[in-house]
Protein backbone atom coordinates (compact mmCIF):
# COMPACT_ATOMS: atom_id res chain seq x y z
CA UNK A 1 0.00 0.00 0.00
CA UNK A 2 1.08 3.59 0.29
CA UNK A 3 2.91 3.49 3.64
CA UNK A 4 5.46 0.78 4.45
CA UNK A 5 4.12 -0.95 7.48
CA UNK A 6 6.48 0.39 10.19
CA UNK A 7 5.13 3.85 9.37
CA UNK A 8 1.54 2.72 8.84
CA UNK A 9 -0.42 3.63 11.99
CA UNK A 10 -3.10 0.96 11.53
CA UNK A 11 -1.16 -2.18 12.66
CA UNK A 12 0.30 -0.27 15.60
CA UNK A 13 -3.06 1.02 16.75
CA UNK A 14 -4.66 -2.42 16.34
CA UNK A 15 -1.81 -4.09 18.26
CA UNK A 16 -2.08 -1.51 21.05
CA UNK A 17 -5.83 -2.14 21.33
CA UNK A 18 -5.47 -5.93 21.53
CA UNK A 19 -2.51 -5.74 23.92
CA UNK A 20 -4.42 -3.41 26.23
CA UNK A 21 -7.57 -5.53 26.18
CA UNK A 22 -5.83 -8.82 26.93
CA UNK A 23 -3.08 -7.29 29.08
CA UNK A 24 -5.39 -5.23 31.32
CA UNK A 25 -5.10 -7.64 34.35
CA UNK A 26 -1.32 -7.17 34.27
CA UNK A 27 -1.77 -3.43 34.63
CA UNK A 28 -3.46 -3.87 38.02
CA UNK A 29 -0.30 -2.87 40.01
CA UNK A 30 0.03 0.22 37.86
CA UNK A 31 -3.55 1.35 38.54
CA UNK A 32 -3.10 0.43 42.25
CA UNK A 33 -0.07 2.70 42.43
CA UNK A 34 -1.79 5.53 40.54
CA UNK A 35 -5.00 5.36 42.59
CA UNK A 36 -3.90 4.25 46.13
CA UNK A 37 -7.23 5.37 47.62
CA UNK A 38 -9.24 2.79 45.64
CA UNK A 39 -9.98 -0.69 47.08
CA UNK A 40 -10.45 -2.18 43.63
CA UNK A 41 -8.30 -0.34 41.09
CA UNK A 42 -9.17 -2.71 38.17
CA UNK A 43 -12.59 -3.39 36.63
CA UNK A 44 -12.99 -7.16 36.95
CA UNK A 45 -16.76 -7.84 36.62
CA UNK A 46 -16.23 -8.77 32.98
CA UNK A 47 -13.11 -9.40 30.95
CA UNK A 48 -12.22 -6.51 28.68
CA UNK A 49 -12.07 -8.96 25.77
CA UNK A 50 -15.74 -9.85 26.34
CA UNK A 51 -16.66 -6.16 26.64
CA UNK A 52 -14.77 -5.31 23.45
CA UNK A 53 -16.52 -8.14 21.60
CA UNK A 54 -19.95 -7.04 22.87
CA UNK A 55 -19.17 -3.42 21.96
CA UNK A 56 -18.00 -4.26 18.44
CA UNK A 57 -21.01 -6.51 17.89
CA UNK A 58 -23.57 -3.90 18.96
CA UNK A 59 -21.88 -1.20 16.84
CA UNK A 60 -21.58 -3.50 13.81
CA UNK A 61 -25.20 -4.66 14.00
CA UNK A 62 -26.65 -1.18 14.51
CA UNK A 63 -24.40 0.43 11.88
CA UNK A 64 -25.18 -2.29 9.31
CA UNK A 65 -28.90 -1.70 9.82
CA UNK A 66 -28.37 2.07 9.61
CA UNK A 67 -26.29 1.72 6.44
CA UNK A 68 -28.88 -0.44 4.66
CA UNK A 69 -31.82 1.79 5.60
CA UNK A 70 -29.88 5.06 5.24
CA UNK A 71 -28.44 4.32 1.79
CA UNK A 72 -31.82 3.04 0.59
CA UNK A 73 -33.57 6.21 1.87
CA UNK A 74 -30.89 8.44 0.33
CA UNK A 75 -31.18 6.69 -3.03
CA UNK A 76 -34.97 6.76 -2.90
CA UNK A 77 -35.22 10.54 -2.45
CA UNK A 78 -32.69 11.17 -5.25
CA UNK A 79 -34.83 9.16 -7.76
CA UNK A 80 -37.50 11.05 -9.70
CA UNK A 81 -40.18 8.92 -7.99
CA UNK A 82 -38.94 9.78 -4.47
CA UNK A 83 -38.08 13.42 -5.07
CA UNK A 84 -41.29 14.56 -3.34
CA UNK A 85 -40.18 12.93 -0.09
CA UNK A 86 -36.83 14.61 -0.07
CA UNK A 87 -37.76 17.72 1.97
CA UNK A 88 -39.46 15.46 4.53
CA UNK A 89 -36.45 13.13 4.84
CA UNK A 90 -34.04 16.05 5.00
CA UNK A 91 -36.07 17.70 7.76
CA UNK A 92 -36.15 14.50 9.78
CA UNK A 93 -32.40 14.19 9.27
CA UNK A 94 -31.82 17.75 10.41
CA UNK A 95 -34.01 17.36 13.50
CA UNK A 96 -32.39 14.03 14.31
CA UNK A 97 -28.94 15.60 14.22
CA UNK A 98 -29.88 18.07 16.93
CA UNK A 99 -31.02 15.42 19.44
CA UNK A 100 -28.10 14.21 21.57
CA UNK A 101 -27.57 10.42 21.65
CA UNK A 102 -28.27 10.26 25.38
CA UNK A 103 -31.72 11.68 24.68
CA UNK A 104 -32.33 9.03 22.02
CA UNK A 105 -31.51 6.35 24.61
CA UNK A 106 -33.66 8.05 27.21
CA UNK A 107 -36.61 8.03 24.82
CA UNK A 108 -35.97 4.42 23.78
CA UNK A 109 -36.09 2.93 27.30
CA UNK A 110 -39.66 3.84 28.26
CA UNK A 111 -40.81 2.62 24.84
CA UNK A 112 -38.85 -0.62 24.60
CA UNK A 113 -37.45 -1.28 28.08
CA UNK A 114 -33.91 -2.00 29.27
CA UNK A 115 -31.38 -4.27 27.57
CA UNK A 116 -29.58 -4.65 24.32
CA UNK A 117 -32.58 -4.17 22.01
CA UNK A 118 -33.28 -0.52 22.92
CA UNK A 119 -29.56 0.19 22.62
CA UNK A 120 -29.44 -1.37 19.18
CA UNK A 121 -32.49 0.57 18.00
CA UNK A 122 -31.26 3.86 19.42
CA UNK A 123 -27.84 3.40 17.86
CA UNK A 124 -29.28 2.45 14.47
CA UNK A 125 -31.59 5.49 14.47
CA UNK A 126 -28.84 7.82 15.51
CA UNK A 127 -26.44 6.37 12.96
CA UNK A 128 -28.97 6.79 10.15
CA UNK A 129 -28.54 10.50 9.79
CA UNK A 130 -24.96 10.92 8.52
CA UNK A 131 -25.54 8.02 6.12
CA UNK A 132 -28.68 9.52 4.55
CA UNK A 133 -26.87 12.84 4.20
CA UNK A 134 -23.77 11.20 2.74
CA UNK A 135 -25.84 9.26 0.22
CA UNK A 136 -27.73 12.35 -0.98
CA UNK A 137 -24.51 14.38 -1.17
CA UNK A 138 -22.77 11.51 -2.96
CA UNK A 139 -25.44 11.12 -5.62
CA UNK A 140 -25.49 14.90 -6.10
CA UNK A 141 -21.71 14.93 -6.56
CA UNK A 142 -22.03 12.79 -9.70
CA UNK A 143 -21.28 15.16 -12.61
CA UNK A 144 -24.42 16.04 -14.61
CA UNK A 145 -22.59 15.22 -17.85
CA UNK A 146 -21.95 11.66 -16.62
CA UNK A 147 -25.64 11.11 -15.80
CA UNK A 148 -26.66 12.63 -19.13
CA UNK A 149 -24.21 10.46 -21.06
CA UNK A 150 -25.36 7.36 -19.18
CA UNK A 151 -28.97 8.06 -20.12
CA UNK A 152 -28.13 9.18 -23.66
CA UNK A 153 -26.15 6.01 -24.37
CA UNK A 154 -29.12 3.87 -23.44
CA UNK A 155 -28.65 2.76 -19.83
CA UNK A 156 -31.93 2.12 -18.02
CA UNK A 157 -32.56 3.62 -14.59
CA UNK A 158 -31.11 0.60 -12.77
CA UNK A 159 -27.98 0.50 -14.94
CA UNK A 160 -27.43 4.23 -14.49
CA UNK A 161 -27.60 3.83 -10.73
CA UNK A 162 -25.54 0.67 -10.49
CA UNK A 163 -22.87 1.36 -13.11
CA UNK A 164 -22.44 5.12 -12.96
CA UNK A 165 -24.01 6.90 -10.00
CA UNK A 166 -23.36 4.50 -7.15
CA UNK A 167 -19.66 3.84 -7.91
CA UNK A 168 -19.04 7.58 -8.26
CA UNK A 169 -21.00 8.42 -5.11
CA UNK A 170 -19.36 5.62 -3.12
CA UNK A 171 -16.52 7.68 -1.53
CA UNK A 172 -18.97 10.26 -0.19
CA UNK A 173 -21.39 7.56 0.99
CA UNK A 174 -18.48 5.77 2.66
CA UNK A 175 -17.53 9.01 4.44
CA UNK A 176 -21.08 9.19 5.79
CA UNK A 177 -20.90 5.59 7.01
CA UNK A 178 -17.53 6.32 8.61
CA UNK A 179 -18.93 9.29 10.56
CA UNK A 180 -21.91 7.20 11.59
CA UNK A 181 -19.81 4.26 12.83
CA UNK A 182 -17.40 6.48 14.77
CA UNK A 183 -20.30 8.29 16.45
CA UNK A 184 -21.86 4.92 17.26
CA UNK A 185 -18.68 3.63 18.89
CA UNK A 186 -18.85 6.55 21.31
CA UNK A 187 -22.62 6.35 21.73
CA UNK A 188 -22.53 2.58 22.36
CA UNK A 189 -20.48 3.32 25.50
CA UNK A 190 -23.40 5.36 26.82
CA UNK A 191 -25.72 2.49 25.88
CA UNK A 192 -24.55 0.58 28.95
CA UNK A 193 -26.73 2.99 30.98
CA UNK A 194 -29.76 1.19 29.53
CA UNK A 195 -28.42 -2.23 30.39
CA UNK A 196 -26.38 -3.25 27.35
CA UNK A 197 -22.99 -4.64 28.21
CA UNK A 198 -20.35 -2.61 26.36
CA UNK A 199 -17.00 -0.95 26.92
CA UNK A 200 -19.08 1.80 28.51
CA UNK A 201 -19.87 -0.44 31.49
CA UNK A 202 -16.61 0.31 33.36
CA UNK A 203 -17.13 4.00 32.63
CA UNK A 204 -20.70 4.05 33.97
CA UNK A 205 -19.87 1.90 37.00
CA UNK A 206 -16.79 4.04 37.65
CA UNK A 207 -18.71 7.29 37.39
CA UNK A 208 -21.45 6.18 39.78
CA UNK A 209 -18.94 4.70 42.27
CA UNK A 210 -16.36 7.51 42.09
CA UNK A 211 -13.85 5.01 40.67
CA UNK A 212 -11.65 7.07 38.31
CA UNK A 213 -9.54 4.02 37.43
CA UNK A 214 -12.60 2.22 35.95
CA UNK A 215 -13.53 5.30 33.92
CA UNK A 216 -10.00 5.56 32.59
CA UNK A 217 -9.82 1.87 31.64
CA UNK A 218 -13.11 1.97 29.72
CA UNK A 219 -12.39 5.31 28.06
CA UNK A 220 -8.92 4.40 26.80
CA UNK A 221 -10.16 1.16 25.22
CA UNK A 222 -13.17 2.88 23.58
CA UNK A 223 -10.89 5.64 22.30
CA UNK A 224 -8.42 3.16 20.83
CA UNK A 225 -11.24 1.19 19.21
CA UNK A 226 -12.49 4.39 17.55
CA UNK A 227 -8.99 5.17 16.28
CA UNK A 228 -8.54 1.66 14.84
CA UNK A 229 -11.92 1.64 13.09
CA UNK A 230 -11.36 5.14 11.72
CA UNK A 231 -8.01 4.05 10.26
CA UNK A 232 -9.69 1.05 8.63
CA UNK A 233 -12.25 3.35 6.98
CA UNK A 234 -9.51 5.71 5.88
CA UNK A 235 -7.77 2.78 4.21
CA UNK A 236 -10.97 1.71 2.46
CA UNK A 237 -11.64 5.27 1.30
CA UNK A 238 -8.17 5.60 -0.15
CA UNK A 239 -8.62 2.57 -2.36
CA UNK A 240 -11.67 4.34 -3.88
CA UNK A 241 -9.83 7.61 -4.40
CA UNK A 242 -6.91 6.18 -6.32
CA UNK A 243 -8.58 6.32 -9.71
CA UNK A 244 -11.03 9.11 -9.05
CA UNK A 245 -9.16 12.39 -9.46
CA UNK A 246 -10.87 14.19 -12.33
CA UNK A 247 -8.73 16.10 -14.76
CA UNK B 1 -34.32 8.05 -41.56
CA UNK B 2 -35.54 10.68 -39.09
CA UNK B 3 -38.65 12.71 -39.73
CA UNK B 4 -39.81 15.60 -37.56
CA UNK B 5 -43.38 16.66 -38.24
CA UNK B 6 -44.45 19.99 -36.70
CA UNK B 7 -42.59 19.12 -33.53
CA UNK B 8 -42.81 21.34 -30.46
CA UNK B 9 -41.69 21.49 -26.84
CA UNK B 10 -42.75 23.98 -24.17
CA UNK B 11 -41.24 24.72 -20.78
CA UNK B 12 -44.08 26.49 -19.00
CA UNK B 13 -44.98 29.46 -21.19
CA UNK B 14 -41.72 29.30 -23.15
CA UNK B 15 -41.82 27.51 -26.47
CA UNK B 16 -38.29 26.09 -26.72
CA UNK B 17 -39.06 24.36 -30.03
CA UNK B 18 -41.98 25.50 -32.14
CA UNK B 19 -43.53 23.67 -35.12
CA UNK B 20 -40.27 22.31 -36.48
CA UNK B 21 -40.54 20.06 -39.54
CA UNK B 22 -37.42 18.44 -40.92
CA UNK B 23 -36.60 15.23 -42.75
CA UNK B 24 -33.13 13.81 -42.30
CA UNK B 25 -32.11 11.30 -44.97
CA UNK B 26 -29.73 8.40 -44.52
CA UNK B 27 -26.09 9.51 -44.87
CA UNK B 28 -26.74 13.22 -44.33
CA UNK B 29 -24.54 15.32 -42.08
CA UNK B 30 -27.05 17.78 -40.65
CA UNK B 31 -25.77 20.64 -38.52
CA UNK B 32 -28.27 22.42 -36.27
CA UNK B 33 -26.97 25.90 -35.66
CA UNK B 34 -28.26 28.93 -33.79
CA UNK B 35 -27.52 31.28 -30.93
CA UNK B 36 -27.91 30.01 -27.36
CA UNK B 37 -31.59 29.63 -26.53
CA UNK B 38 -32.48 28.94 -30.15
CA UNK B 39 -33.70 25.46 -29.25
CA UNK B 40 -31.02 23.54 -31.14
CA UNK B 41 -29.93 21.34 -28.21
CA UNK B 42 -33.55 20.72 -27.17
CA UNK B 43 -34.31 19.65 -30.74
CA UNK B 44 -31.36 17.23 -30.74
CA UNK B 45 -32.34 15.71 -27.40
CA UNK B 46 -35.88 15.19 -28.60
CA UNK B 47 -34.57 12.80 -31.25
CA UNK B 48 -33.28 10.32 -28.61
CA UNK B 49 -36.03 11.14 -26.11
CA UNK B 50 -33.80 12.77 -23.50
CA UNK B 51 -36.41 15.49 -23.95
CA UNK B 52 -39.94 14.35 -24.80
CA UNK B 53 -41.71 16.33 -27.51
CA UNK B 54 -45.18 17.57 -26.54
CA UNK B 55 -46.35 18.44 -30.05
CA UNK B 56 -46.14 16.83 -33.45
CA UNK B 57 -44.52 13.53 -34.34
CA UNK B 58 -40.95 12.30 -34.61
CA UNK B 59 -40.41 9.22 -36.77
CA UNK B 60 -37.32 7.02 -36.71
CA UNK B 61 -37.17 4.49 -39.57
CA UNK B 62 -40.83 5.25 -40.14
CA UNK B 63 -42.07 4.63 -36.59
CA UNK B 64 -43.01 7.23 -33.96
CA UNK B 65 -40.09 7.27 -31.48
CA UNK B 66 -42.52 6.81 -28.58
CA UNK B 67 -43.18 3.31 -29.87
CA UNK B 68 -39.57 2.36 -29.00
CA UNK B 69 -38.30 1.73 -25.48
CA UNK B 70 -36.11 4.80 -24.76
CA UNK B 71 -33.10 2.55 -24.00
CA UNK B 72 -33.47 0.61 -27.26
CA UNK B 73 -33.86 3.81 -29.27
CA UNK B 74 -30.78 5.38 -27.66
CA UNK B 75 -28.62 2.31 -28.20
CA UNK B 76 -29.32 2.65 -31.91
CA UNK B 77 -28.24 6.32 -31.85
CA UNK B 78 -24.72 7.25 -30.82
CA UNK B 79 -24.54 10.21 -28.44
CA UNK B 80 -21.59 12.52 -27.79
CA UNK B 81 -21.68 15.73 -25.74
CA UNK B 82 -19.44 18.72 -25.16
CA UNK B 83 -18.27 17.82 -21.66
CA UNK B 84 -17.78 14.20 -22.87
CA UNK B 85 -19.49 12.63 -19.82
CA UNK B 86 -16.87 9.89 -19.82
CA UNK B 87 -17.23 7.58 -16.82
CA UNK B 88 -14.27 8.63 -14.65
CA UNK B 89 -14.12 5.29 -12.82
CA UNK B 90 -13.84 3.24 -16.02
CA UNK B 91 -10.83 2.74 -18.26
CA UNK B 92 -10.82 4.06 -21.81
CA UNK B 93 -11.60 0.55 -23.10
CA UNK B 94 -14.57 0.10 -20.80
CA UNK B 95 -15.88 3.58 -21.63
CA UNK B 96 -15.75 2.86 -25.35
CA UNK B 97 -17.42 -0.51 -24.72
CA UNK B 98 -20.38 1.02 -22.86
CA UNK B 99 -23.08 0.37 -25.46
CA UNK B 100 -21.71 -2.98 -26.77
CA UNK B 101 -21.68 -4.14 -23.13
CA UNK B 102 -25.29 -3.01 -22.70
CA UNK B 103 -26.13 -4.97 -25.84
CA UNK B 104 -24.30 -8.00 -24.38
CA UNK B 105 -21.82 -8.49 -27.18
CA UNK B 106 -19.36 -11.34 -26.55
CA UNK B 107 -16.14 -10.17 -24.88
CA UNK B 108 -13.90 -10.98 -27.83
CA UNK B 109 -16.07 -8.97 -30.22
CA UNK B 110 -16.08 -6.01 -27.81
CA UNK B 111 -12.31 -6.11 -27.52
CA UNK B 112 -11.83 -6.13 -31.30
CA UNK B 113 -14.31 -3.29 -31.70
CA UNK B 114 -12.64 -1.14 -29.02
CA UNK B 115 -9.23 -1.49 -30.69
CA UNK B 116 -10.76 -0.74 -34.06
CA UNK B 117 -12.37 2.47 -32.77
CA UNK B 118 -9.30 3.69 -30.89
CA UNK B 119 -7.32 3.22 -34.10
CA UNK B 120 -10.02 5.03 -36.11
CA UNK B 121 -9.79 8.02 -33.75
CA UNK B 122 -6.01 8.05 -33.90
CA UNK B 123 -5.24 6.66 -30.43
CA UNK B 124 -2.89 3.65 -30.26
CA UNK B 125 -4.95 0.90 -28.53
CA UNK B 126 -2.00 -0.63 -26.67
CA UNK B 127 -1.17 2.74 -25.16
CA UNK B 128 -4.63 4.06 -24.32
CA UNK B 129 -6.87 1.05 -23.62
CA UNK B 130 -6.03 0.80 -19.91
CA UNK B 131 -5.87 4.52 -19.12
CA UNK B 132 -8.44 6.46 -17.12
CA UNK B 133 -10.15 9.57 -18.53
CA UNK B 134 -8.36 11.95 -16.15
CA UNK B 135 -5.05 10.82 -17.62
CA UNK B 136 -6.01 12.15 -21.06
CA UNK B 137 -5.97 15.64 -22.60
CA UNK B 138 -9.25 17.36 -23.45
CA UNK B 139 -8.91 16.48 -27.12
CA UNK B 140 -8.17 12.83 -26.34
CA UNK B 141 -11.16 12.67 -23.98
CA UNK B 142 -13.39 13.97 -26.76
CA UNK B 143 -11.95 11.39 -29.16
CA UNK B 144 -12.93 8.71 -26.64
CA UNK B 145 -16.37 10.33 -26.37
CA UNK B 146 -16.78 10.03 -30.15
CA UNK B 147 -15.43 6.45 -30.16
CA UNK B 148 -17.93 5.54 -27.42
CA UNK B 149 -20.77 7.05 -29.45
CA UNK B 150 -19.73 5.01 -32.50
CA UNK B 151 -19.06 1.77 -30.60
CA UNK B 152 -22.17 -0.25 -31.39
CA UNK B 153 -22.20 0.96 -34.99
CA UNK B 154 -25.36 3.05 -34.49
CA UNK B 155 -27.52 4.06 -37.43
CA UNK B 156 -27.49 7.69 -36.31
CA UNK B 157 -24.93 9.77 -34.47
CA UNK B 158 -26.17 12.67 -32.33
CA UNK B 159 -23.55 15.19 -31.24
CA UNK B 160 -24.17 18.15 -28.93
CA UNK B 161 -21.44 20.77 -29.44
CA UNK B 162 -18.84 18.00 -29.25
CA UNK B 163 -15.83 20.21 -29.99
CA UNK B 164 -17.00 23.41 -28.28
CA UNK B 165 -14.65 23.20 -25.31
CA UNK B 166 -11.48 22.43 -27.27
CA UNK B 167 -8.70 24.75 -28.42
CA UNK B 168 -8.68 25.73 -32.10
CA UNK B 169 -5.99 23.32 -33.29
CA UNK B 170 -7.55 20.31 -31.53
CA UNK B 171 -10.99 21.33 -32.73
CA UNK B 172 -9.88 21.56 -36.36
CA UNK B 173 -8.20 18.18 -36.20
CA UNK B 174 -11.30 16.54 -34.68
CA UNK B 175 -13.57 18.21 -37.25
CA UNK B 176 -11.29 16.79 -39.90
CA UNK B 177 -11.64 13.31 -38.32
CA UNK B 178 -15.42 13.66 -38.21
CA UNK B 179 -15.57 14.60 -41.89
CA UNK B 180 -13.39 11.58 -42.69
CA UNK B 181 -15.51 9.24 -40.55
CA UNK B 182 -18.67 10.55 -42.19
CA UNK B 183 -17.26 10.03 -45.68
CA UNK B 184 -15.96 6.57 -44.84
CA UNK B 185 -18.99 5.23 -42.94
CA UNK B 186 -21.84 7.08 -44.61
CA UNK B 187 -23.47 7.45 -41.21
CA UNK B 188 -26.32 9.82 -40.60
CA UNK B 189 -24.98 12.52 -38.28
CA UNK B 190 -26.87 15.31 -36.52
CA UNK B 191 -24.56 17.83 -34.87
CA UNK B 192 -25.40 20.90 -32.81
CA UNK B 193 -23.04 23.87 -32.81
CA UNK B 194 -22.97 27.65 -32.59
CA UNK B 195 -19.75 27.81 -34.61
CA UNK B 196 -20.50 28.84 -38.19
CA UNK B 197 -17.09 27.69 -39.49
CA UNK B 198 -17.71 24.24 -38.01
CA UNK B 199 -21.12 24.10 -39.70
CA UNK B 200 -19.72 25.18 -43.09
CA UNK B 201 -16.86 22.70 -42.86
CA UNK B 202 -18.88 19.64 -41.88
CA UNK B 203 -22.49 19.94 -42.96
CA UNK B 204 -24.13 18.53 -46.02
CA UNK B 205 -27.12 20.52 -44.78
CA UNK B 206 -27.29 23.40 -42.32
CA UNK B 207 -30.45 24.04 -40.31
CA UNK B 208 -30.43 27.55 -38.84
CA UNK B 209 -32.70 27.96 -35.83
CA UNK B 210 -33.91 31.06 -34.03
CA UNK B 211 -36.29 31.12 -31.07
CA UNK B 212 -37.32 27.52 -31.59
CA UNK B 213 -38.13 27.82 -35.28
CA UNK B 214 -36.24 26.92 -38.44
CA UNK B 215 -35.16 30.11 -40.19
CA UNK B 216 -33.55 28.42 -43.16
CA UNK B 217 -32.34 24.93 -44.04
CA UNK B 218 -30.11 24.12 -46.97
CA UNK B 219 -26.61 23.34 -48.17
CA UNK B 220 -23.81 25.59 -46.93
CA UNK B 221 -23.66 27.20 -50.39
CA UNK B 222 -27.40 27.93 -50.29
CA UNK B 223 -27.26 29.58 -46.88
CA UNK B 224 -24.29 31.69 -47.92
CA UNK B 225 -25.38 32.45 -51.48
CA UNK B 226 -29.15 32.72 -51.12
CA UNK B 227 -29.92 33.72 -47.53
CA UNK B 228 -33.67 33.74 -46.85
CA UNK B 229 -33.54 36.84 -44.68
CA UNK B 230 -31.28 39.51 -43.23
CA UNK B 231 -31.08 37.39 -40.06
CA UNK B 232 -29.53 34.54 -42.03
CA UNK B 233 -26.91 36.69 -43.74
CA UNK B 234 -26.09 38.36 -40.42
CA UNK B 235 -25.71 35.02 -38.73
CA UNK B 236 -23.63 33.56 -41.53
CA UNK B 237 -21.35 36.59 -41.36
CA UNK B 238 -22.07 39.25 -43.97
CA UNK B 239 -18.61 40.83 -43.96
CA UNK B 240 -16.59 37.80 -45.08
CA UNK B 241 -19.28 36.07 -47.10
CA UNK B 242 -17.02 35.83 -50.16
CA UNK B 243 -14.27 34.16 -48.17
CA UNK B 244 -16.71 31.64 -46.70
CA UNK B 245 -17.98 30.80 -50.19
CA UNK B 246 -14.38 30.20 -51.28
CA UNK B 247 -13.96 27.98 -48.21
CA UNK B 248 -16.62 25.58 -49.52
CA UNK B 249 -14.66 24.51 -52.60
CA UNK B 250 -11.25 22.97 -53.10
CA UNK B 251 -8.53 23.77 -55.59
CA UNK B 252 -9.30 20.48 -57.33
CA UNK B 253 -12.53 21.98 -58.73
CA UNK B 254 -10.74 24.86 -60.53
CA UNK B 255 -7.38 23.40 -61.51
CA UNK B 256 -6.18 23.94 -65.13
CA UNK B 257 -4.96 20.47 -65.93
CA UNK B 258 -1.55 20.04 -67.48
CA UNK B 259 -0.47 23.70 -67.28
CA UNK B 260 3.08 24.25 -66.06
CA UNK B 261 3.95 27.04 -63.66
CA UNK B 262 7.13 27.46 -61.60
CA UNK B 263 7.29 27.66 -57.78
CA UNK B 264 6.36 25.49 -54.81
CA UNK B 265 3.17 23.57 -55.66
CA UNK B 266 0.00 23.77 -53.53
CA UNK B 267 -2.15 20.72 -52.71
CA UNK B 268 -5.34 20.19 -54.66
CA UNK B 269 -7.08 19.46 -51.33
CA UNK B 270 -6.68 23.08 -50.13
CA UNK B 271 -9.84 25.17 -50.11
CA UNK B 272 -10.02 28.12 -52.48
CA UNK B 273 -9.93 30.32 -49.39
CA UNK B 274 -6.59 28.84 -48.36
CA UNK B 275 -5.17 29.19 -51.85
CA UNK B 276 -6.27 32.83 -51.91
CA UNK B 277 -4.10 33.34 -48.84
CA UNK B 278 -1.23 31.66 -50.72
CA UNK B 279 -1.61 34.03 -53.71
CA UNK B 280 -1.52 37.07 -51.46
CA UNK B 281 1.34 35.84 -49.28
CA UNK B 282 3.52 34.89 -52.29
CA UNK B 283 2.64 37.95 -54.42
CA UNK B 284 1.89 35.81 -57.49
CA UNK B 285 -1.20 35.33 -59.68
CA UNK B 286 -0.68 31.70 -60.68
CA UNK B 287 0.39 28.66 -58.67
CA UNK B 288 1.31 25.05 -59.57
CA UNK B 289 -1.02 22.37 -58.12
CA UNK B 290 -0.11 18.83 -57.05
CA UNK B 291 -2.22 15.92 -55.77
CA UNK B 292 -1.99 14.26 -52.34
CA UNK B 293 0.91 12.08 -53.53
CA UNK B 294 2.94 15.06 -54.80
CA UNK B 295 2.28 14.42 -58.51
CA UNK B 296 1.84 17.66 -60.53
CA UNK B 297 -1.77 18.20 -61.65
CA UNK B 298 -1.59 21.59 -63.35
CA UNK B 299 -2.01 25.17 -62.22
CA UNK B 300 -4.52 27.62 -60.83
CA UNK B 301 -4.76 31.30 -61.72
CA UNK B 302 -5.81 34.09 -59.37
CA UNK B 303 -8.71 34.91 -61.70
CA UNK B 304 -9.97 31.30 -61.40
CA UNK B 305 -11.13 32.12 -57.88
CA UNK B 306 -13.87 34.26 -59.38
CA UNK B 307 -15.34 31.73 -61.77
CA UNK B 308 -14.65 28.21 -62.96
CA UNK B 309 -11.86 27.83 -65.53
CA UNK B 310 -13.11 27.38 -69.11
Amino acid sequence: MTASWPRDPLPWAAAALLALVWGMPHLKPLFAAAFPALDRPLYEQDSFAALLWAHVWIVAASSAAAAVVGVAAGLFVTRPAGAEFRPLVETVVAIGQTVPPVAVLAIAVPLIGFGEVPALIALALYGLLPIVRGTIAGIESVPAAVSEAAAGLGMNAWQRLWRAELPLAAPVILAGVRTSVIINIGTAAIASTVGAKTLGSPIIVGLSGFNTAYVLQGAIVVGLLAVVVDLVFERAGRSFDRRRETA
Amino acid sequence: MIELQAVGKSYGAVRAVDEVSLTIERGEFVVLIGASGSGKTTLLKMINRLVEHDQGRILFMGDEIRSFKPEDLRRRMGYAIQSTGLFPHWTVARNVATVPALLRWPAARIETRVDELLTLLGLAPAEYRARYPHELSGGQQQRIGVARALAADPEVLLMDEPFGALDRITRLSLQHEMARIHRASGKTIVLVTHDIEEALGLATRIVLLDRGRIVQAGTPAQLLGRPASAFVSDFMGRDDLGLKLLGLQTVAARVRAGEHVGGTPVSAALTLREVLAEFVARHVDRLPVEDANGRPLGAIHFADLLEPAP
